[in-house]
């Protein structure tokens, strides 16, 4: 808290010297992040890479090892209130009987309990999430009729009903076509006029175009607040960067000169 | 045709069922949509063991099967929610030890035992008014549980991470859903016995899933064809001089057969090969 202070601008996620892992093996070592608000922060790294695990230590969900974590300068147990989440889609069991409308209003349980009846404001609420990411024409579906993209959508929406100041996707256009996945990000780069994100992929050839800035993750983060991806970060993970090159993004993300050293934000 | 229905013992038997059928399509569904199956049959197994000591000490086997169906399902819930893998390794275990527990005491218990048989069959025509007034009450301690907390119950079973984020009691819901299983499997157990005890409690809410997307309709969908099923089992036990727990549950599954070929012959015609 006493360190914000001196920061205009104070962090909604902050990440000091974070260990964390499953039975003793370390997915993540050493991670100092600070997000600022505004950011849009694309994460990228191989599978196994520790991605997913930093998500989820930043929602409380694993508690970490060692080190420290805050979101919105409170734990992430408070601060997660916060947070919209957009876990990773897993085809696996979307059968669930469930409409869509009823997934985004599940977005409205958080933090306040879940006896709260849903009122005529919330019903508001649930129909602009819809709305914002264009499918309130789906609401009464099954959710299981849905194609990925759509359900996609749906959690974006279920997300955005928390009303979030920060946005946390896990690979958001995994299994997506590449139309699909172009439409979403322009949705992201949308939303990012107010609201913070951070997103976590191991395909970096879309997050690259709609991103603020990127970092590389594989156990160790290396990000620098800053759209280059440098000779750094392409030695500690080349299978991504490598990926990159080779399917040549229209923008020049890899620097020629490297910025070690400069201390950003 | 309807000349059963001037004894008192078969209008018990039939409330009995529609008692135990709402029960277990409400249960039911959520057993399904949390893969709770497997889980459900060790508790329904490992109440043997509460029964046995209960005969041992004397005492009334429900309450000995309502006490151990409770903490085997504390327990095999625990195992669920903290080892994810190789769950049901554990739970298959536990589901033969209380059994086996059950056996051995009711070996050193004396005197005479044939009565043990319904627990293992059902003794749906010999249902005492007491179990009936069990039933009723849970009945409605189900109903309002899940009405109560039903957002959150449904939010858990959909997306158990997403409601952790959201501050929800992700522990406490679903040890309050272990429970409400429990308790259920318990009441079922009288009916059809609790080696038939997961087919009432899967095939109602299965073939509910077939036809509704929601899990409203489809709790109020299991508990009717739950109804449905139990009465038709019993009349025919009754014409056709059968066991009725084995009937109702025969008449279950085919329904669910007839209702799964259907499924997959509008499937056939809606996408063809």
């Amino acid at each position: 808290m006493k360190e914000m202070k001196n920061n205009p601008v104070s962090p909604v996620i902050q990440i000091k010297k974070l260990w964390a892992g499953y039975n003793s093996e370390f997915a993540l070592e050493d991670i100092n992040l600070n997000v600022l608000p505004g950011d849009f922060i694309g994460l990228i790294g191989p599978n196994g890479g520790g991605k997913t695990t930093l998500l989820k230590v930043v929602m409380g969900l694993i508690e970490p090892t060692r080190g420290k974590v805050k979101v919105m300068g409170k734990t992430p147990q408070q601060g997660r209130c916060h947070i919209g989440y957009v876990p990773q889609q897993v085809a696996l069991d979307r059968d669930f009987p469930i409409a869509v409308w009823d997934v985004v209003k599940m977005g409205l349980l958080g933090c306040r309990g879940i006896l709260q009846k849903t009122s005529k404001e919330d019903e508001k609420v649930i129909l602009e999430s819809l709305q914002r990411v264009g499918i309130e024409d789906l609401c009464t579906r099954p959710i299981g009729d849905l194609s990925v993209g759509q359900r996609q959508r749906v959690y974006i929406a279920r997300a955005l009903t928390t009303r979030p100041l920060i946005l946390l996707l896990d690979e958001p256009t995994a299994s997506i076509d590449p139309q699909a996945s172009q439409s979403i990000y322009e949705l992201l780069h949308t939303l990012n006029n107010k609201i913070t994100i951070v997103m976590v992929s191991h395909n970096m050839d879309a997050i690259s175009m709609h991103v603020k800035s990127i970092g590389c993750i594989n156990r160790k983060l290396y990000y620098h607040g800053t759209k280059e991806i440098t000779n750094e970060m392409v030695n500690a993970i080349y299978n991504c960067p490598i990926d990159l090159i080779a399917h040549g993004v229209p923008h020049r993300v890899l620097s020629s000169h490297t910025h070690e050293g400069e201390d950003h934000a | 045709m309807l000349e059963a229905l001037q004894f008192n013992f078969f209008r018990n038997a039939l409330l009995a069922g529609a008692l135990v059928s709402i029960a277990c399509g409400i249960i039911g569904t959520f057993i399904i949509v949390n893969r709770l199956v497997f889980l459900s049959g060790g508790i329904a197994h490992a109440a043997y063991g509460g029964i046995g000591i209960a005969y041992f000490f004397n005492q009334d086997p429900v309450i000995g099967a309502v006490i151990f169906s409770l903490l085997s399902a504390f327990g095999m819930g625990y195992v669920v929610r903290k080892t994810r893998e190789r769950a049901d390794t554990i739970i298959g275990v536990m589901w033969a030890i209380g059994m086996a527990l059950g056996i051995i005491f009711l070996d050193f218990s004396p005197g005479y035992k044939a009565d043990l048989m319904s627990y293992l069959f059902g003794s749906i025509l010999a249902v005492p008014a007491s179990d009936l007034l069990f039933m009723v009450i849970l009945d409605v301690v189900i109903l309002l549980t899940v009405v109560l907390l039903y957002k959150g119950l449904v939010a858990i079973s959909f997306d158990e991470e997403f409601a952790t984020v959201e501050n929800v009691p992700v522990n406490t819901l679903f040890f309050v859903l272990f429970a409400l299983i429990a308790l259920t499997v318990v009441i079922t157990m009288r009916l059809v016995g609790l080696i038939m005890v997961i087919a009432l409690l899967t095939i109602p809410p299965a073939i509910a899933g077939i036809y509704f997307k929601d899990l409203k309709k489809m709790m109020i969908a299991a508990s009717l064809l739950g109804i449905l099923f139990t009465t038709c089992g019993l009349f025919l036990s009754y014409y056709f001089n059968l066991t009725s727990g084995a009937t109702i549950i025969l008449v279950s599954g085919t329904a669910y057969g007839i209702a799964q070929a259907s499924k997959s012959l509008t499937n056939h015609r809606k996408n063809p090969l």
